[in-house]
């Protein structure tokens, strides 16, 4: 077509990238290619989510009734810590940064990543980093002072155990992958736009991409500094977290949760921007008030910095300091609330399919509007001061992190099933999936809110005998077991659809962006040449183009 | 009995301040069910009416409207200007300044139980922590070991116990019961056994509970408890426990001058029965694994004289 724009082919081939050959190991491990890449960071979310799961299972199976003997404390209190760690850093953040290495490139025009050796390396580090942690198994015993790893709990004195030391490890590690990963996402989205694309033509899926990349490049750092001076600490006998030794307790809580509050964005966003990718497709409009939402992703990013405090409400700080980051941790539900509302003004006056990723994007409005809701409470800090580390925290996150990002990202799954597989997926099955884990979660967490509400703290291996303890967490138990059903039945429609699935076509969704013009699955080179862009939906552009000379 | 009838609930407030509490409690439910609510209602019609039809045409294409986006931010703003007034003045209605008040009760969280001393008085005590009712208790909380956290649902707040720091809490009881609360910071293996029980009781009623406990421990007359007195002492109990009028002065364990006056025992988990005494005694390890008292070998007489002994503390 007239005006097309030319993509510079890959640069970084290696001499055995042959499409023919792409079912080799080998070249699986030597790939540089963004698209072989993603689906690796894809596998390993995966992998990671079945042994996370496990010890998730293992759990609930130890909290099925009061007073119970199915596992000793010290077995469950490694569990509890290896299930937060494994699913924050070796499931949620991988499976982000999967789709954003996959389909950066492709929707915004470029045939490959900035740095696409930077981009092997941040995913085997990270990769690598998870299999360390996992080794501490073998090393003596696995971490088992929670994820967020209090001191002076955390100190040699009591964690005499390796496990923390692989903790620390194993989170650099991924931490240093996931800063590389960031600085090649910047670097492409900034440097590597397919000429006259300009930023305010960017989907809002790589807007979410792009502004969680320089939150991974501001917090990430924080904790790969606490990090370290945790292993000098149990190492070298610094006392940087011993109050005993003029060390300070807080200190850690402070370089944490500055950047652990930032960490829950960073999974978050991205899962933001997939679904205002998935609600534009499947109620064919544009996004309500494109300039807004992706604004408010930068105005969550900005306030992200100034709310880790309310981690800490019940720490003992003055009603001063505690009622300015009450403040911002308020101002950050406003962008929030924003997008949900977005969200729903672009689903109105629609033409609303119902496929299975789009049931996840509408599931995902009630749960993570549950979860934001129960989020705010948190910065009321009379109201935190009773509810923090409590069970109803456990419930609160599990709607952030589940009901908002793991529904964001199987919606994205199955939105783009077809692109990175080639192959359609069974909506039948896929809609079975949906009823399946949508009642297991809920099942799962929602009783949770009103264990914490009765005085159930977080993180004990059992619990007395009280009147609805009992009962709640034997639904609770319920609801787990049928999300690991519907994992595994999930895992067996993917296996089924890849075997046995129609070949997809290139644009199956009558989508709008850039990653539907190419083939399913993409060949090495995503694109020879692009239509020229003029917005942020240049592929309904080309179609009604397309269609008016038809016509004409 | 070990176990209340009701479990503690933060809608159960049984303190002024818990009260202040619930009442934001409250205000803050029916705020967030009058959003929840919103949203759902909106995506429910949206679904029924806007759901494709075969043949639709293209729906009209609208980008956005200034109007409606400034009321989607003008309305949680609102909102959240509200909640925030009521939160300082809240957290400054419960929560102000300890200044140079002396505290009434000092409370100490350890890995796994909790030591509480009454200023003023000789009184140490662990876990069943008595307060009297109807006036306003300043508790000072400290840890000797890792963070803990102190909560009693029902009496309002939890405030954490750190290493190196001193932290407070305000609570006016207002009738005389029993409050069950938990600590709720993970601080160990045995976490889940950190529980907390506050007898709540009339003015008069715990100054007399006070004077008894203020009591040197009375060595035994004769008999068993004697031969347990004097077991106690050479196996080095002292070293780690407290018995006020014998040489026992530790105080890495529980002050046990008045043991067994407690009703339960290893931080409420279990009825404080001279059976779980024994127990205990004979291997600690599986009674309450990952605790920190180590396990003696006793012949069987010297255990009975030790149970003996330690039931006799009241």
């Amino acid at each position: 077509m007239e005006g097309n724009v030319y993509i510079p082919k890959p640069e970084e081939q290696l001499p055995s990238v042959d499409l023919e050959d792409s079912q080799g190991l080998l070249q699986w491990i030597s790939s540089v290619d963004h698209k072989q890449i993603g689906i690796l960071y894809l596998l390993m979310a995966v992998l990671y989510l079945l042994v996370g799961g496990l010890a998730a299972l293992l759990i609930r199976t130890q909290l099925i009734v009061p007073e119970n003997h199915f596992l000793s404390p010290q077995v469950y209190n490694q569990l509890f810590t290896m299930h937060g760690t494994t699913m924050i850093f070796f499931v949620l953040t991988p499976a982000t940064l999967g789709f954003s290495v996959y389909m950066t490139p492709l929707m915004i025009g470029a045939n490959e990543m900035a740095f696409p050796r930077l981009n092997a390396f941040g995913f085997w580090i990270a990769f690598f980093g998870g299999l360390l942690l996992y080794f501490s198994f073998l090393a003596g015993g696995a971490p088992d002072t929670g994820w967020f790893n209090y001191a002076p709990l955390n100190e040699r004195a009591y964690a005499s155990t390796p496990g923390v030391d692989y903790y620390c490890i194993g989170l650099l590690l991924g931490g240093i992958g996931t800063v590389g990963t960031a600085i090649n996402l910047i670097v492409t989205i900034l440097k590597m736009r397919m000429p006259g694309m300009q930023l305010r033509h960017l989907p809002v899926f790589v807007w979410m991409v792009l502004v969680t990349s320089f939150l991974i490049l501001a917090a990430f750092p924080t904790l790969n500094a606490a990090l370290s001076m945790l292993l000098l600490d149990r190492l070298w006998q610094a006392h940087f977290f011993a109050a005993t030794a003029g060390g300070s307790a807080l200190l850690w809580q402070h370089l944490f949760w500055a950047f652990g509050h930032p960490e829950v964005y960073i999974l978050v966003l991205p899962a933001f921007g997939i679904l205002s990718e998935v609600f534009q497709v499947y109620s064919r409009k544009p996004i309500f008030g494109y300039t807004f939402v992706v604004a408010s992703g930068v105005a969550i990013a900005l306030l992200a910095f100034g709310v880790w405090v309310h981690h800490m409400f019940a720490t003992g700080q003055t009603n001063t300091f505690n009622a300015f980051f009450a403040a911002s941790s308020m101002l950050i539900g406003i962008p929030t609330g924003v997008k949900v509302f977005n969200w729903l003004a672009t689903l109105y006056g629609g033409s609303i399919r119902f496929t299975t990723s789009m049931l996840f994007a509408l599931a995902f409005l009630v749960e993570f509007t549950i979860g934001g809701l129960s989020g705010v409470s948190f910065a009321v800090v009379p109201i935190d001061w009773q509810l923090t580390d409590t069970y109803y925290v456990v419930a609160h996150l599990h709607y952030v992190f589940v009901g908002g990002t793991l529904f964001g990202l199987l919606a994205g799954l199955f939105y783009w099933f077809p692109k990175l597989s080639g192959r359609m997926i069974s909506e039948r099955l896929g809609r079975w999936f949906f009823w399946l884990f949508t009642i297991g979660f809920n099942l799962t967490f929602f009783v949770q809110h009103f264990l914490g509400v009765i005085g159930l703290p977080r993180r004990v291996y059992t619990y007395p005998n009280l009147p609805y303890y009992g009962s709640l967490n034997l639904i609770s138990t319920v609801g787990g077991f049928l999300m690991g059903a519907a994992v595994l039945f999930l895992l067996y429609i993917l296996y089924q659809s890849i075997k046995r699935g129609e070949k997809a076509p290139d644009d199956p969704w009558d989508a709008y962006t850039l990653e539907w013009l190419t083939t399913s699955p993409p060949q090495l080179q995503n694109f020879g040449t692009v239509p020229p862009v003029r917005s942020f939906q240049p592929l309904r552009d080309l179609k009604q183009d397309l269609n008016k000379t038809k016509t004409a | 009995m070990l176990y209340s009838l009701a479990p503690p609930s933060i809608f159960d407030p049984a303190s002024r301040e818990a009260d202040r509490l619930y009442a934001l409690d409250v205000y803050f439910i029916v705020a967030s069910l009058a959003v929840l609510l919103l949203v759902i209602g909106l995506l429910i019609y949206i679904v029924l009416k806007f759901r494709a039809q075969p043949g639709d045409e293209e729906p009209r294409q609208i980008g956005g409207n200034r109007k409606l986006e400034i009321l989607m931010i003008g309305g949680p703003t609102v909102l959240v200007a509200i909640f925030f007034y009521l939160t300082v003045t809240t957290m400054r209605a419960v929560h102000p300044p300890a200044g140079n008040r002396s505290p009434d009760v000092v409370i100490n969280g350890r890995q796994f139980w909790w030591e509480a001393s009454y200023p003023g008085t000789a009184v140490t005590t662990a876990n069943e922590i008595h307060l009297p009712v109807g006036r306003t208790l300043l508790l000072q909380l400290r840890a000797a070991d890792v963070i803990h956290d102190w909560w009693v649902p029902t009496l309002g707040q939890k405030m954490d116990a750190i290493p190196g720091q001193s932290n407070h809490l305000w609570v006016t009881i207002k009738k005389p019961g029993i409050y069950d609360g938990v600590c709720s910071e993970f601080c160990g293996a045995q976490h889940a056994w950190m529980r907390i029980r506050v007898v709540a009781q009339p003015e008069a009623e715990y100054r007399r509970w006070l004077q008894e406990r203020g009591q040197s421990a009375r060595t035994p007359a004769g008999g068993t408890a004697l031969t347990g007195a004097h077991i106690f002492k050479n196996a080095t109990c002292g070293n780690c426990h407290r018995v006020r009028g014998t040489d026992a002065s530790g105080n890495a364990g529980p002050d046990l001058t008045h043991f067994a006056s407690r009703k339960t025992m290893l931080a409420g988990m279990l009825p404080n029965t001279k059976e779980n005494v024994r127990k205990w005694l004979q291997n600690p390890q599986a009674v309450k694994p990952g605790a920190l008292m180590p396990q003696f070998k006793y012949p069987k007489d010297s255990l009975n004289a030790l149970v003996d002994y330690l039931v006799s503390l009241q």
